[in-house]
């Protein structure tokens, strides 16, 4: 068995990239820390052999869920001053993609994570999002073009 | 990604600063809530890169750049367990006796250590290795005596060969009767070294 500190440095910008597509960049680290803490936990029982990156996507999709729950439950700070969180220099066209990713429907940008980024088939995502294996296709596809439409034309022009 | 190819993805992808930070604090919290079987972290030292690793009963394994980090993250899992991940805090104390032995101003370690990667003859080799005072040194066949096997000298050099725990466990301290300097896992240039910063000191 792989020492898990090269399980960590093989996947742990896959599992943030997913993360941060699922959850917006500010949740994403919650999710990446809790997903590793897991993956640790039961790092013994993982068969030989498993498809090690689908197994860690698959806990962080519930640690996303997990991470997504807290964060409706939480107060909203009405005395914050937005520009103190994101420093205007911060604000570049990245803030753009994330609002293009926040505006998909679930089913849709967390397809297009689990699928584009964390590298599950279509029938994997299907099983952790439920539906059919076509239905996932066809959300991929559906989020694919609609983030073409709002983030690149409106990043790019 | 090849559907994505043309929307550009970069504000995703995570810088090293960002995975440095969440490594670190993925292995403090493992630490903390005792999931990890080894802790490990490297130093530099005058012999090169040092691999030190611990469980939680104290240092394991100390290992040289040419034994292959990877290869020995490797058997340290295969021996104690994979839960393993760089995580210097439970190395503290030993990286740091390990720095003053190297400036020369620490002759004693005082660690816990973890013997469990020995045993047998070789582990009551390491046990006479440690008396072996600073700065001094002893032949392989004064030192198959000191264990009661006068004849297993080509045995106390494979325990001196196999000590998980080099430097800290002075198997350098070793030199054939003739004065040459025998062998070393960190390689000859290393024991010099070595025997050349206690004799100075």
């Amino acid at each position: 068995m792989l020492p898990f500190d090269r399980v960590v440095a093989d996947h742990a910008a896959t599992v943030l990239r997913v993360c941060r597509a699922a959850l917006g960049p500010v949740d994403a680290d919650d999710a990446w820390s809790e997903t590793f803490l897991a993956a640790l936990r039961a790092y013994d029982d993982l068969p030989a052999g498993a498809n090690v990156e689908a197994w860690l996507v698959t806990i962080a999709h519930r640690k996303a869920i997990d991470v997504r729950r807290r964060a409706s439950r939480r107060p909203l700070p009405v005395d914050t001053v937005p520009e103190v969180l994101t420093p205007a220099e911060d604000r570049s066209e990245h803030d753009d993609l994330y609002a293009a990713l926040a505006a998909l429907p679930d089913k849709q940008r967390l397809s297009v994570a689990y699928h584009h980024l964390g590298g599950l088939s279509y029938r994997e995502v299907a099983e952790l999002l439920g539906g059919t294996e076509a239905a996932a296709r066809r959300a991929a596809a559906d989020g694919v073009s609609r983030l073409r439409t709002h983030y690149l034309t409106g990043a790019r022009t | 990604m090849t559907d994505l190819t043309t929307t550009d993805l970069t504000p995703l992808e995570p810088d090293e600063a960002t995975l440095g930070r969440l490594r670190a604090r993925l292995a403090g919290e493992a630490d903390r809530a005792g999931l990890l079987d080894v802790a490990y972290t490297t130093i530099d030292s005058p012999v090169g890169v040092l691999l030190l690793a611990a469980t939680d009963r104290g240092l394991v394994r100390v290992a040289f750049e040419c034994e292959g980090l990877d290869r020995v993250l490797e058997a340290l899992a295969a021996r104690l367990g994979a839960r393993i991940l760089a995580a210097p805090d439970r190395l503290q104390g030993a990286a740091s006796q390990l720095e003053a032995y190297f400036a020369g101003t620490l002759r004693h370690f005082d660690i816990p250590l973890d013997l469990r990667l020995a045993s047998g003859f070789r582990l009551s080799v390491l046990g006479h290795l440690a008396e072996i005072g600073y700065g001094r040194t002893e032949s392989y066949t004064q030192v198959a005596a000191a264990t009661g096997s006068p004849r297993a000298v080509r045995a106390v050099g494979t325990a001196c060969a196999t000590n998980p725990l080099p430097v800290v466990v002075p198997c350098h301290r070793v030199l054939r009767s003739d004065g040459a300097l025998g062998g070393y896992l960190g390689g000859l240039e290393a024991k010099r070294n070595l025997l050349a910063l206690e004799a100075a000191a």
